[in-house]
């Protein structure tokens, strides 16, 4: 008998929204929440907008030892993972921590300490040879972002499996991938998973410019991301996180836990192509999405919702809607779908997983949240992309997307599982 | 059925040596590449041995526009990439594109590209950086362009889990061959060797601050007083054994035949997950203790670390229960490089039917009732080998690997 992974707890922090609740209205009503930078002075970039989180580590739980030593991307891991862990109902001692593991993802892991100390003991970028005096001495684990996926485990009290997943802006897919095949195969029964990232620092952020893959819409960053938007000129980059905890179905079931939704199907591929970018036809999202509806066992015509990766630039916007085109045939033309980073920004190695949060919340209520800021449909971009107003409708299977640098490709089939609570 | 795991080539990027045969050759000889750290004025720092690769030459091997895209450990992993290919005679068209994939272990990502963009923006300005940064340094890099370089389209992945990584890296590999996949690239290349990095290691608190490179890196021995950092590491080819035999002449080295990974808990009372991964990778080939005829060590080099590995081993193998390897004595640590590149020796170890020496270790410590093999290599049959990897801060993984029949 094959064992199947489901979900059963989340917790999230999001731009505009601190909790499951706040994330899940922020959704349901389309608001956005990208703003002009406050985290740094922005005035030399080109871009200078961002989906920023207002977190208080402190009022949050955190000891002040931790939010000195921890970066902010960990600190929102453990803190999103508290109230997964709540959420989930899980009671640790009746656990066997053994068979508990931790699959966290995360794009550029602990960046933001990392620029500031660097900052520090090269005076400013001036010596190459790094001051040694000037090491603050939890600064290998800002180096090394396993300690973020090490810190969660810690918290948790997990002994399973424990490992970061990081392949840039689909590791917040990858990461409850990885975590759905180690219930699947049976090295773990509990899985605290999801992706975290707080990126927003300098570096980060000349990454972007320079690429011109970010929005110069800097007069209005309420409204800056706008996928599937003729007007749209980029993404917007964001801060976030959400922790999953991924469950084998009967474990689940005999602790009498909620279910949020099953992980049916996933499959990551690669286009070999270029390191930032896309062939226009989407031919390797559709192979993933191909093998994951294939591991569901689900046909085109009974997907009922597609949460799209929707970064706001031209290229991904083509290239997804290709991908749609190519792997559910006419079958694409009558599947809403929707983009969450139209309002939270793109939180690259956490996004995957806010999106899967909100999937799964979308299937609870049956909403399917709205693409923000879309008013003028870009004539190439011709499916439903339900543009800017929620729309009710019973989801039993639903489609997320992530699309990333270095090529990375990933798609996951999430669905209802009978029973579970709608 | 599950399908099985076979590596049939393999690349090695080391301080004593680049290339399975060079690499081999400096085992048996007992040569070591630990030495006094020269990409960067070391005198400026309290620990000053590195294990540095002394003479690749990338533009000998790589493409003009790779070299400004691309940091030095990408460079390392594609020219390992191109040997493990060769080695195991994958030609273009040997296996579909999308039947192909990579997984690799990371740790740092590119970090002395991203040192260099760093001051470049924080010196000069936002103008001054490379329009490469965003993923030249970035944990995901060796995978996305490895896959781009031999136009595999099949699943991509990069796991992080510090030095137990290239195991974690290796595990999910053969977790995609039994998905469906035929081929898969795996292991890792790293390096520490930039000031930056540096710094970062020495807050640690682990590396050793001796001088004498034969002194410097000595596990289990009673005057073990940290590790040396280096670069390098191993990728190679994984596949299934059908793929394999396709090819007229290919070498099948051995099979990936068991896999687990733990984490230490810091809860008071909990023990070490050290003994739990080690018996689960095991269980998972199917073997006792007794059918193992070596352990690579994972050989920290600090006290209180060494001991809790040997006290795993013995426990599981009995006192001087089998002989315990530790060659990285003669590279450093290489941390996502590190398990990957003991993964590759073992392989080795079974090819040659030889154990390589921990070099410099004299006393080991009588207490862990370890059979370290130190001075001269071991002559003797290998059919199977369990490597064993932790990472900074609690992660433990062991892998198992065979003689394919």
């Amino acid at each position: 008998m094959s064992r199947r992974a489901v979900i059963t707890g989340l917790g999230v922090i999001s731009p505009g929204a601190i909790g499951v609740k706040e994330y899940w209205s922020l959704l349901a009503e389309g608001r956005t929440a990208t703003r002009a930078i406050s985290h740094f002075d922005p005035s030399a970039f080109r871009s200078r907008m961002a989906g920023e989180v207002d977190f208080h580590p402190l009022k949050s739980g955190l000891s002040p030892q931790d939010v000195r030593r921890l970066d902010r991307a960990a600190q929102f891991a453990v803190v999103a993972g508290r109230e997964a862990v709540t959420d989930a109902g899980l009671e640790f001692d009746a656990l066997d921590p053994t068979r508990v593991g931790v699959a966290l993802g995360s794009a550029v892991g602990c960046t933001t300490s990392l620029e500031r100390e660097f900052t520090i003991g090269s005076d400013g970028g001036r010596l190459w040879e790094v001051d040694q005096g000037y090491t603050v001495p939890h600064l290998y684990d800002y180096v090394n972002p396993s300690s973020m996926a090490a810190e969660l485990a810690t918290d948790t009290g997990a002994e399973g499996p424990v490992t970061l997943v990081s392949t840039g802006c689909t590791s917040g897919i990858d990461s409850v991938g990885y975590a759905a095949r180690l219930i699947e195969e049976g090295s773990a029964d509990v899985v605290i998973s999801g992706g975290t990232e707080a990126p927003l620092s300098p570096i980060t952020v000349v990454c972007f410019d320079v690429l011109r893959a970010s929005s110069t819409r800097n007069d209005d960053p309420e409204h800056a991301c706008r996928p599937f938007d003729r007007t749209r000129d980029g993404l917007v980059l964001a801060e976030g996180c959400a922790i999953v905890i991924v469950e084998e179905l009967e474990h689940a079931r005999a602790r009498g836990a909620q279910i949020y939704g099953e992980v049916a199907g996933y499959a990551s591929r690669c286009n070999a192509y270029h390191m930032t970018g896309l062939e226009s036809e989407g031919k390797d999202m559709a192979s993933a999405i191909e093998v994951a509806m294939d591991q569901a066992r689900v046909l085109p015509p009974y997907i009922d919702y597609i949460n799209a990766h929707g970064s706001g630039t031209k290229q991904n916007d083509l290239h997804e809607t290709g991908a749609f085109k190519r792997s559910l045939g006419e079958d694409a033309y009558t599947t809403p779908i929707s983009g969450f980073k139209s309002m939270i920004g793109h939180s690259l190695g956490a996004i995957g997983s806010l999106e899967i949060a909100g999937c799964l919340l979308a299937m609870r209520e049956g909403l399917i949240p709205p693409t923000a800021n879309l008013n003028e449909p870009d004539p190439q971009c011709d499916l439903d992309y339900v543009p800017n107003v929620a729309r009710e409708k019973r989801l039993n299977t639903v489609l997320t997307v992530g699309s990333g640098f270095g090529g990375f490709q990933s798609a996951m089939i999430l669905r209802h599982v009978r029973g579970a609570k709608r | 059925m599950t399908r099985r795991a076979v590596v049939t080539g393999i690349g090695i990027a080391a301080p004593n040596g680049l290339g399975p045969t060079a690499y081999w050759r400096a085992l048996m000889a007992g040569q070591s590449g630990i030495r006094r750290v020269t990409k960067f004025d070391i005198s400026k720092y309290r620990s000053k041995l590195g294990g540095e690769i002394p003479d690749f030459a990338p533009d000998r091997h790589l493409q003009d526009r790779i070299l400004p895209q691309s940091d030095h450990i990408t460079r390392l992993s594609l020219v390992a990439t191109d040997w493990a290919l060769r080695q195991a005679g994958v030609r273009n068209g040997d296996v579909p594109t999308d039947e192909m994939g990579v997984v690799t272990a990371a740790s740092g990502g590119g970090y002395e590209f991203g040192q260099r963009e760093l001051a470049k923006l924080h010196s000069q300005g936002p103008e001054y950086v490379s329009a490469y940064q965003s993923f030249a340094w970035f944990y995901a890099v060796n995978t996305g362009q490895i896959s781009i370089r031999h136009k595999m389209h099949g699943p991509g992945a990069v796991v992080i889990s510090e030095q137990a990584g290239g195991i974690d890296a290796i595990g999910h590999a053969r977790r995609q061959l039994r998905d469906g996949a035929n081929l898969m690239l795996t292991g890792g290349i790293d390096s520490a060797l930039c000031p930056w990095a540096w710094v970062a290691h020495q807050a640690t608190g682990r590396i050793s601050r001796s001088s004498d490179p034969q002194r410097a890196y000595l596990p289990f021995d009673e005057r073990a007083g940290g590790y040396v950092p280096g670069e390098g590491g191993s990728i190679m080819v994984l596949e299934t054994p059908e793929t394999a035999k396709k090819r007229l002449g290919s070498t099948i080295y051995g099979e990936i035949a068991g896999y687990a990974s733990t984490f230490d808990s810091r809860k008071p009372g909990r023990p070490p997950g050290l003994q739990r991964a080690i018996e689960m990778a095991l269980g998972d080939a199917g073997m006792d203790a007794a059918d193992i005829d070596v352990v690579f060590a994972d050989a920290v080099g600090e006290p209180e670390l060494d001991q809790v590995e040997a006290e795993a081993i013995k426990t599981v193998f009995g006192p001087r229960g089998v002989p315990v390897a530790a060659p990285k004595t003669m590279t450093g640590r290489l941390f996502a490089g590190g398990a990957s590149l003991d993964v590759a020796t073992a392989l080795l170890s079974m090819f040659w039917s030889a154990i390589p020496p921990a070099v410099g270790v004299r006393e080991v410590v009588p207490e862990y009732e370890l059979d370290l093999v130190v001075g001269e290599p071991r002559q003797t049959a290998v059919r199977s080998a369990l490597i064993v990897a932790r990472g900074h801060g609690g992660f433990n993984s062991a892998m198992v690997v065979r003689q394919f029949r």
